[in-house]
């Protein structure tokens, strides 16, 4: 994982609660092996409405994507974060996102930023009053900063870390082997294994 | 100091537990399938590294296979990541449940079929309802690709301890109403986010009653509304389900695991972070009239009047206008799968609905058995001729038109009474619009062409 810098970008609004997974990217997009190219595919069947939000070309190229709560909700799929991080966003904020969706986007580089409901509807509404302001994302001091707008986001200290680090997580899980396989001596006998 | 059974199955887990860092636990099993496991082996791969324990892990086909004429049925980017799925079995060593096999079908349901889901175990898979393992009395939940490729090098996953909160159901369910609509009930009164950072225990006469299929349905929806993992702590039943099943316990094992399964409770006293009380005498059928699972009423309801600009949105998309009587909306297509929906019981109670009727003349009806060994066992005792007789379409085994990554999928304003678990937009097809119901429900609508109350229909005895 590249390590996580502050970056500005234009923020777009996506003012919508509970926006689940399979909106974010269609089912027939999941039978590719590839885990990248998924860009082209977000939000698929929203896009072929001409005033869909991220069709106004105010928001082109944007990187913070603003939204309501729930975000993510629904399927695992992790290819909603690889198409979101693939189309070019680093941020996602919103009041709060479904439980697998946050930890998925963590583990590729795409920091979903939690702030409370009315700071959200106050970007939500700086970012539709003035289409394709600029938003600053400051993982280090966690802050997102947008015209007079300026909050500061709450993040578990090991996501903050990792991603500010870069952090391969499984290199380090596999140091600790010795107590991985500690636990496995004291494994119950009657656990199922499948030989292949 | 009092336990709930959710802290039990984390202790138990516990590889490493560092303040102010994530817990490592321990993966009993890890089931893979076709779709969200490429990437993790290729990066795997890509690394270096190896599966650290293939024999804790067990793979299948389910989601995009097609329900009828094979692999050779499927388009080609389908067949490529089936077969790579199954290259990646044979590098990695991990026993595959392909296509044609005798064990094949849905991850969910074949996990408990084949005895492989026990009380007191963790498991997780690259799919989110995963939760339905949770019947059982274990920890089990749905992770993304990265983590699958976590669990295949380490067999352990980082995970922040999730709050608890108690679902207490109690009273008999009345008639007509079956473990699909305890679940909707509770989604309807919750919300769809209410359960996000909680794992949730089902307590109760009314969940102590359910079968294990029935628990199974519970539990798999428990993600709908925004928790990762629900579970039922074991008991008798449970253990008369998995008694004897190819990868249960036995002999001695048999009775030592019971003993220690007998100890999987929430001890008296314990405290949740949260409780919810539900009377189950006031549930009904229930049908859902929106675009997510919350948004739904009792089948003798109305489309509700919309609360802002969520629900204006899904009645557009589901062209429906407040004040509609549910039992006027008239449907194209019946599905009866999924892994809400698709085992030996539920394809028995739709089966009971349909014997001697026949599929209305405008609807298209679908049942997809979850797992070749349900589809085998329905087709001993004859259900399969009781659906096609009525004009049922009868298929193989898959997640199918629940998902619509094969070709089983609704065309667009094609409108569809569904047993599976998601009315998202576009989630059976792009233009589809989908209402969750029960199994018996499904099958009444099948017949009545509409959307009906299985009680009123005459078919569920009293």
């Amino acid at each position: 994982m590249k390590k996580f810098e502050t970056f500005s970008g234009v923020a777009a609004p996506l003012d919508k609660a509970d926006v689940d997974t399979d909106q974010i990217i269609p089912k027939q997009f999941l039978r590719r092996i590839e885990r990248s190219g998924f860009g082209p595919f977000l939000f698929f069947d929203w896009r072929k409405d001409p005033g869909f939000v991220l069709n106004q070309p105010a928001y082109a190229g944007s990187r913070v994507l603003i939204t309501g709560p729930n975000f993510g909700c629904g399927s695992s799929r992790e290819h909603a974060a690889w198409s979101l991080e693939d189309a070019g966003y680093r941020a996602v904020i919103a009041p709060s996102f479904g439980d697998i969706f946050r930890n998925n986007s963590l583990k590729i580089g795409l920091l979903p930023v939690h702030l409370p409901a009315e700071q959200v509807r106050a970007l939500l509404d700086l970012a539709q009053e003035q289409p394709g302001v600029e938003a600053t994302v400051d993982l280090e001091a966690q802050r997102v900063t947008m015209g007079d707008l300026s909050y500061r986001f709450q993040i578990d200290a090991h996501s903050r870390h990792c991603l500010l680090e870069g952090l391969d997580e499984i290199a380090q899980t596999l140091r600790l082997e010795p107590e991985i396989a500690a636990y496995e001596e004291r494994r119950p006998a009657w656990l199922p294994t499948i030989p292949a | 100091m009092a336990q709930t059974l959710i802290q039990k199955l984390w202790d138990r887990h516990l590889v490493r537990s560092t303040p102010g860092e994530p817990d490592l636990l321990y993966v009993d099993l890890h089931l893979v399938h076709e779709v969200t496991s490429p990437q993790a082996f290729e990066s795997l791969r890509l690394a270096g590294r190896r599966v650290r324990r293939p024999e804790l892990a067990i793979a299948t086909v389910d989601h995009n296979n097609p329900t009828r004429g094979g692999v050779e049925a499927a388009d080609e980017i389908s067949r490529k990541q089936m077969a790579t799925l199954a290259e990646n079995c044979e590098w990695a060593g991990i026993r595959l449940y392909g296509l044609g096999s005798r064990q094949q079908g849905i991850v969910h349901v074949i996990g408990p079929e084949q005895g492989l889901t026990h009380p007191g175990m963790l498991i997780v898979c690259g799919d989110s309802h995963t939760s339905t393992h949770g019947a059982f009395g274990t920890l089990a939940f749905g992770i993304g690709s990265s983590e699958v490729e976590h669990v295949l090098a380490t067999q352990t996953l980082l995970q922040q301890r999730t709050k608890d909160m108690a679902v207490n159901i109690e009273g008999e369910l009345p008639p007509g109403v079956v473990a699909k609509d305890v679940a909707l009930g509770i989604i309807a009164r919750l919300g769809v986010a209410a359960g996000a950072g909680h794992s949730v225990e089902y307590r109760g006469s009314t969940v102590r009653g359910l079968s294990m299929e029935g628990r199974m349905t519970l539990c798999n929806l428990t993600i709908e509304w925004g928790a990762r993992a629900g579970m039922v702590a074991p008991d008798e039943t449970t253990f008369a389900f998995l008694e004897g099943r190819r990868h249960a316990p036995q002999g001695a094992l048999w009775q030592a695991a019971l003993e220690d399964w007998r100890t999987l409770a929430s001890d008296e006293g314990a405290v949740f972070d949260s409780e919810v009380e539900i009377d189950a005498r006031e549930l009904e059928p229930y049908v859902t009239w929106g675009t997510n699972p919350g948004q739904s009423v009792p089948v003798s309801g109305r489309v509700p009047e919309p609360h802002g600009e969520t629900d204006e949105r899904a009645l557009r998309y589901m062209a429906l206008k407040a004040g509609t009587a549910i039992q006027d909306i008239a449907l194209d297509r019946v599905f009866i799968g999924s892994c809400t929906n698709s085992r030996l019981e539920d394809l028995r109670a739709a089966a009971e609905v349909v014997r001697g009727r026949k599929v209305h003349g405008r609807v298209r009806a679908l049942v997809v058995p979850g797992s070749t060994p349900v589809k085998l066992a329905a087709e001993a005792e004859g259900l399969d001729r009781v659906f096609a007789e009525a004009g049922f379409e009868w298929r193989d085994a898959g997640c199918s038109m629940c998902l619509g990554m094969n070709p089983d999928i609704l065309q667009p304003g094609e409108r569809c009474a569904s047993t599976s678990n998601r009315n998202f937009e576009g989630r059976q097809g792009a233009g589809g619009r989908t209402h969750l119901v029960s199994p018996p429900m499904a099958a009444a609508a099948a017949i009545a062409g509409h959307l009906v109350d299985v009680r009123e229909f005459g078919l569920v005895p009293a």
